[in-house]
């Protein structure tokens, strides 16, 4: 069976599905940073597939994609400053061990 | 069925087992899973001959040089190597996992009741001329005030970075 839009759904979603999971079930900041990392890129996937089997004639999928791993760069950033703060205050990243 | 088709659904394979082996792993060395996805996936889009090569060179650069790097230092500033990672949630581990393959059930359902018509117009070569163009065009289809917008969000962000690490006069050293 040749790639297309309904074939490759599997692996355009499985990451999509691993993120949610990872982000409800995990409580180490980090690993829900990477479960956020994973569905954005699941996002980026669907964007170039579509992009390719629908309209190839155009590139706005690839832009969008582009856009879309800048964001995720500038999140991952942050949030990398934010949880190395927590830790410093805190000793600890995990969500549930957090007090005020 | 094409090599080249059973090389991209194996790569495919692949790239699933990394991306749950670097969310699920209960040791915190689980970062170093991350390029694996990566890689697995630009590999992907090379072999499936998606026409953006554009798009593997920017994931290569950003993920590989640049995020992969900061997670597996925010592991290792964070975290003692070798530690394990707490036992999940049963309760939340059974709501997620319902949550989760309910929203996957809706996405397939949703993708297969619809038909796409898309156009058969000839593929649009993604050369450096062509994505120059539309990237920087200021006319209808370009994107040039996005790419600014973006640049200008990179800057506060790296700021904000700055200001959020920086340690304060009252914390201990």
């Amino acid at each position: 069976m040749e790639p297309g839009t309904h074939s490759t759904a599997y692996c355009k979603y499985g990451p999509f599905l691993i993120g949610v999971f990872g982000f409800f079930t995990r409580r180490n900041l980090v690993t829900m940073l990477m479960s956020i990392e994973l569905i954005l890129n699941s996002v980026n996937l669907n964007f170039v597939a579509f992009n390719k089997y629908l309209w190839p004639d155009k590139l706005d999928g690839a832009f969008f994609t582009v856009f879309i791993i800048a964001i995720a760069a500038a999140e991952a950033a942050v949030a990398i400053a934010i949880i190395l703060n927590l830790y410093r205050s805190h000793h600890s990243i995990d969500v549930d061990r957090q007090k005020k | 069925m094409k090599g080249s088709t059973i090389i991209f659904y194996l790569l495919s394979a692949i790239a699933l087992i990394s991306a749950l082996l670097s969310v699920y792993h209960t040791e915190n060395i689980q970062g170093c899973y991350l390029p694996v996805v990566f890689i697995g996936w630009n590999c992907r889009k090379f072999i499936s001959g998606c026409n953006m090569n554009l798009l593997p060179l920017c994931r290569l650069l950003l993920y590989v040089g640049g995020i992969t790097v900061l997670i597996i230092f925010s592991i290792f500033l964070t975290q003692q190597a070798g530690e394990l990672l707490p036992v999940q949630n049963k309760g939340r581990f059974v709501f997620a996992g319902l949550a989760a393959m309910l929203g996957f059930i809706l996405m397939l359902t949703l993708l297969f009741s619809l038909t796409f018509t898309g156009t058969s117009a000839e593929p649009l070569p993604p050369t450096v001329e062509n994505v120059g163009k539309q990237m920087l065009g200021i006319h209808e289809g370009g994107y040039a005030l996005p790419f600014e917008v973006v640049s200008v969000l990179l800057l506060a962000a790296m700021v904000g970075c700055i200001v959020i690490a920086m340690r304060s006069k009252s914390d201990p050293a």
